[in-house]
């Protein structure tokens, strides 16, 4: 079938640095009189997109799946020509609409009809495109009674919903999706889905990138898998996102020192490695929310007669400490004095704690419960996935630092006959 | 057409919106599609006719900009629209008193207060569109790195804001007229075309100067300064007659000189200097050719460095 988006070769480049933005006359003037002496500004250049070339057919729903910076926004951004692509071509044979935030242009002085009209004209819909389908949004998103009032007496959950619900109803031959099904409570976001599902089976095309492979599964016939910028995979849903799920992100799952004159440290202590792997299994191993995984660190120690303690902090991709924890349950050598050689130590986290995201590591190795000897950021970073089965009828992020798996329990205290749940 | 993996978690969202009338999976016919692709997105492509018809389809866009701006400077303040007649009436006053009562500059036989308002509208229009639309990329940076529209919308809507300032306050040059005792005449038919000439003049600086202040964020600081400038190298608050004969071919380089002549002109009267407007015509032309042209080269790269 003839493809309705068809993309050959696209590249981007993104100078990073001081001379990527908020360029000053001076800088340029300045750069310009050193340039005969230095040559070019090394201003450090980042490849976001790299050749990457698909077709997509009409009415394919395609999810674009990668870890952060794998380049999907970009992508995202090049196909709705916000950003011009360096180098590569797109074909488009249909209207696109793009959807890279929802609320995009509301104004907080506005009111919600105003916002409406406002919003779906930067989305590029007709005043009386806007007009036909008004009743039709303002029931989607549930406002009806503030649609009078300004949105800034809006709660956030009535704003988000108002605001997709604009977006939702954009008509476009191809539509473009960010991460944006992340919004409002349980409910509203299965509607979300709901409308993004019907959407597709009306023929539309879509093309959506999200951090929910459950989702992703679910809508989407195929999935492109990028990163680094390149195309990794492209296929059915299932299978690319099986795969994707199976590779691990970790970037420093596994560090080793091999020689302690450079290894981080100082005269008392050098460590010699550290990793993070699923109890059962190797560093490179995915962990998901429900994985239990250690987190190991070998070190030398150089001193006689030194009481040891390792203290792990754990911080999210938002810099929130998730939680600090150090050996004070160790049951042979805590509060011992040790005698120098390599000794390793093992945190054992347990499953249905984490929540799903990145997290880094920093590592303190501490003297006599209370002296840092030295602190080491980022010893460690990993990701935890989502698990695929873990999630039912809950898309989005589920908030909070962790996602404890806690116990529940509910007791029938008054009620009819027949009353008990049926199994 | 592929079936879908439709897992059960989905069921309970699609029976939502199966009611609104979807049509059932897979049954819809692929849409037609065209020989040409509709859009090509290449690097350095300049869309050409294809910006205009753009600009045509967004045309919505640019009227709930100009509607926005309204709505929303105008709503927190007290007295609302009426600072659009105080600005201008206010700075008449206090050129009235210094210049025109306290250093008596000549204004050809008019009450001074009148002359120097004639002007000193076109002129708050000029400046203050020149001012707003200079900043208004950098100030929408929000929309431009998430939606795509014709990005001259928004210098456009931010000198069509003040335009409808501008037609607001001729009420007030009215009244005044009518206090001076000066009578209407047909030169009053030519404001259309001169609005129109200084909305163009506007526009293009403004463009320039918005494209000009994405890139190198100094433009914001310099421009005011500039702006003042321009005030005094132009007949506002003084006749043509003081400019020395001998500065006077240089003076007219400036295009607001036959464009604020023009104004007086229409408003009191006197015969039209057609020369002088054909030039200033000339020159507005060049410079929103010229802004035109240095908005396009730069518009593609907007996202990334805003």
């Amino acid at each position: 079938m003839k493809p309705i988006v068809r993309a050959e070769g696209l590249s981007k480049q993104y100078t990073l640095g001081a001379s990527a933005s908020h360029d000053t006359l001076r800088d340029s003037l300045m750069s310009a009189i050193r340039s005969p002496l230095r040559g070019r500004p090394a201003g450090r250049t980042l490849w976001a997109l790299r050749d990457v070339s698909f077709e997509v057919a009409p009415g394919e729903v395609v999810g674009i799946v990668g870890r952060n910076g794998a380049g999907k926004s970009t992508l995202l951004k090049v196909l709705s020509r916000i950003t011009e692509p360096t180098s590569g071509r797109v074909e488009l044979y249909g209207r696109v609409g793009s959807l890279l935030e929802v609320g995009t242009g509301f104004h907080p002085e506005l009111t919600g009809r105003e916002n409406m009209f406002l919003n779906g004209a930067i989305l590029g819909m007709r005043r009386r495109e806007i007009e036909a389908k008004f009743d039709e949004i303002v029931a989607f998103a549930e406002v009806e009674q503030f649609i009078d009032t300004p949105v800034k007496r809006y709660s956030s959950g009535m704003y988000m919903r108002l605001a997709f619900a604009v977006a939702a109803h954009l008509e476009p031959e191809v539509l473009i999706v960010d991460e944006v099904l992340a919004v409002g409570d349980a409910s509203f976001q299965r509607k979300c889905l709901g409308k993004m599902g019907s959407v597709a089976r009306e023929g539309r095309t879509v093309l959506f990138v999200s951090h929910n492979m459950t989702a992703m599964q679910g809508l989407c016939d195929r999935v492109i898998w990028l990163s680094d910028g390149r195309v990794k995979d492209d296929g059915g849903a299932g299978e690319v996102v099986s795969k994707y799920l199976k590779t691990s992100f970790s970037a420093m799952a596994e560090r080793v020192w091999e020689d302690p004159a450079t290894a981080p440290g100082d005269e008392t202590v050098r460590l010699h490695s550290a990793r993070v792997r699923p109890v059962d299994g190797a560093p490179s191993d995915p962990i998901t929310v429900s994985t239990p995984f250690v987190m190991e660190f070998e070190y030398w120690n150089l001193k006689p007669e030194m009481v040891l303690n390792l203290s792990l902090v754990l911080v999210n991709e938002e810099g929130t400490v998730l939680f600090n924890t150090g050996p004070i349950n160790e049951p042979v050598w805590h509060g011992r004095p040790f005698p120098p050689g390599l000794f390793r130590s093992a945190c054992r986290v347990p499953g249905g704690l984490m929540n799903d995201g990145a997290v880094r590591v920093r590592l303190y190795v501490i003297k006599d419960q209370s002296v840092v000897l030295f602190a080491h950021e980022d010893v460690l970073a990993f990701d935890v996935r989502e698990g695929v089965e873990q999630r039912k009828h809950w898309y989005s992020k589920w908030i909070g630092a962790v996602r404890p798996n806690l116990e529940w329990r509910t007791e029938l205290l008054e009620g009819g006959a027949g009353a008990a749940p049926a199994r | 057409m592929t079936t879908r993996g439709s897992t059960s978690i989905l069921e309970p969202a699609a029976a939502l919106t199966d009611s609104s009338g979807a049509a059932p999976a897979g049954e819809s016919a692929p849409p037609t599609l065209p020989e040409s692709p509709l859009v090509v997105i290449e690097p350095g492509r300049s869309a050409g006719l294809g910006a205009l018809r753009d600009l045509w389809h967004y045309r919505e866009l640019l009227y709930f900009l100009v509607w926005r701006d309204l709505k929303v400077r105008y709503k927190q303040t007290a007295l609302g629209v009426a600072w659009v007649v105080m600005q201008p009436l206010l700075t008449t006053l206090v050129f009235s008193v210094f210049l025109g009562l306290l250093v008596r500059v000549p204004s050809d036989g008019v009450p001074y207060p009148l002359f120097v308002f004639a002007a000193m509208l076109p002129w708050t229009f000029f400046s203050g569109a020149v001012a707003t639309s200079g900043n208004s990329l950098v100030g929408s940076s929000h929309l431009i790195t998430k939606v795509y529209f014709p990005r001259v919308i928004i210098p456009m809507a931010a000198v069509g804001g003040r335009l409808m300032d501008f037609l607001v306050s001729f009420a007030v040059l009215a009244l005044m007229m009518a206090f001076y005792g000066v009578a209407p005449t047909w030169n009053l038919l030519m404001l259309p075309p001169l609005v129109l000439l200084v909305t163009l003049l506007a526009l293009g600086v403004g463009m320039w100067a918005s494209a000009s202040n994405v890139r190198y964020r100094d433009v914001a600081a310099i421009l005011p300064v500039l702006v003042q400038l321009w005030m005094f190298a132009s007949p506002v608050v003084y006749p043509l007659s003081v400019v020395p004969e001998g500065w006077r071919a240089l003076y007219s380089l400036n295009p607001l000189v036959g464009v604020l002549a023009g104004f007086r002109s229409a408003v009191l009267g006197h015969a039209f200097d057609w020369g002088a407007l054909a030039f200033s015509a000339a020159v507005t032309a060049a410079i929103l050719a010229f802004a035109a042209f240095t908005f396009r080269r730069t518009e593609k790269h907007f996202a990334d460095l805003v």
